[in-house]
């Protein structure tokens, strides 16, 4: 099988075990929900659009984190990883796979919580939209990466936000740049260039993670 | 010895310890991604330590940094504290590495997933400079630019000099901290061997 095919499998087994258990996607809906409820109560009612706009970012990485906390429980559970680090596949097709498979969770609960962002709170333009596309492909594949490395220890849950977070500061610069600046373009590129960086070393490391 | 900065008068003489604490803490990341590759690149065990140490020592350093920063912010410009700090990101970043080091049991794997996280962050150093700056933070005052060092002749020299005791002042604290590190292992091993 060619690489992408492997790549194709492998996601699509991820959104057929989603479908079939339902574990994930509406506990990210209501989580993101829930969030945006409670920023609405949080904020002073003079506060300034742009104060919404960084607790959306808030909310998209703590999003986020409830998805990738999730995302290789299966795997762990039934030994599922250890099969497929032994088939006859690229080790980083496995992390493309479910980065692609994160990816289709987070833009569904976006797809929730980006309209009901401009109804709570402020209309969101065109590059704020392009700026939390991009930033959704950064923290999904560092996320799948560090998520991975997180399940194999004590402390899993715990750990990830904790490894996570410090490297989600740039796409929140970015992302929040996008969304207020009067020059998004330059914050665009910057998450673009985020994205490859970090894409390229999460897919060059991520057979270091997962073999023993 | 160094003249008084005309502007800053006496307080500017903290930027001959800040800043090459700052730049020691740099280069101790640096040299510990480096052995982080060496330890994936090659597979060899002592790297893992190696590395480890390295990074230790760039975190004490780096919290060095955020104080000796807090102290010249304070008498500058009479706050304890600027968001224009780029060191913050990275410690917080590096505190997350112990916590990942100590929550995996030795082994093989702790060295490799350890050795990818130090490799991060070697990479989000200048990422998260841009990001720093393109938040419009232009308080930090930057004094090489691509003109070269914006100071004075004996103030380099002085800078040079500093800089040069800091990062020697490292480098034994890091021999000392791998060899005391290297003995426990040792130790351990012995001890086992007796049991």
């Amino acid at each position: 099988m060619s690489y992408a095919a492997d790549v194709a499998a492998l996601a699509r087994k991820d959104l057929k075990v989603e479908l079939r258990t339902r574990d994930t996607l509406p506990a990210m809906l209501l989580f993101v929900l829930a969030t945006l409820v409670v920023f609405h109560f949080a904020l002073p009612t003079n506060a300034a659009d742009d104060a919404a706009y960084g607790l959306l970012w808030v909310a998209i990485v703590f999003t986020a984190l409830v998805g990738l906390t999730r995302a290789w429980v299966p795997e762990h559970e039934h030994g599922v990883l250890d099969g497929l680090v032994l088939a006859p596949c690229d080790r980083s097709a496995i992390w493309l796979g479910k980065t692609l498979a994160t990816l289709a969770f987070l833009a569904a609960a976006q797809v929730v919580a980006l309209p009901a962002f401009a109804l709570f709170f402020a209309p969101l333009g065109a590059p704020a939209i392009a700026g939390v596309l991009l930033a959704d492909v950064g923290i999904c594949a560092v996320g799948s990466l560090l998520a991975a490395m997180a399940a194999a220890t004590r402390s899993r849950e715990v750990l990830l936000p904790l490894l996570l977070l410090p490297l989600a500061i740039p796409l929140v610069v970015g992302g929040v740049g996008s969304a207020v600046s009067s020059e998004p373009s330059r914050y665009l590129l910057f998450l673009g260039l985020y994205d490859a960086v970090f894409a390229v070393l999460s897919w060059a490391s991520f057979e270091y993670v997962v073999t023993e | 010895m160094a003249p008084e900065d005309a502007d800053q008068g006496i307080s500017q003489r903290i930027f001959y310890i800040h800043v090459p604490i700052a730049l020691t803490a740099y280069f101790c990341f640096g040299l510990g991604a480096w052995k982080a590759l060496r330890l994936l690149w090659l597979g060899e065990e002592r790297y893992d330590l190696e590395s480890y140490v390295a990074i230790h020592q760039g975190t004490i350093f780096g919290a060095l940094t955020l104080l000796t920063g807090s102290i010249w912010a304070k008498a500058s410009w009479s706050v304890w504290w600027t968001w224009s700090s780029r060191q913050l990101v990275l410690f917080l970043f590096y505190c997350a590495y112990f916590m990942l080091r100590f929550s995996i049991e030795e082994g093989p794997r702790r060295a490799r997933s350890c050795a990818v996280y130090a490799l991060f962050g070697v990479v989000l150093i200048p990422i998260s400079f841009l990001a720093i700056r393109l938040a419009s933070d232009f308080v930090h005052p930057v004094v090489f630019n691509l003109d070269g060092p914006q100071m004075s002749g004996t103030m380099f020299v002085t800078f040079c000099v500093s800089w040069a005791a800091v990062t020697s002042l490292a480098y034994v604290l890091y021999r000392i901290e791998l060899l005391g590190k290297r003995i426990d292992v040792g130790l351990r091993e012995l001890r086992e061997a007796l049991q």
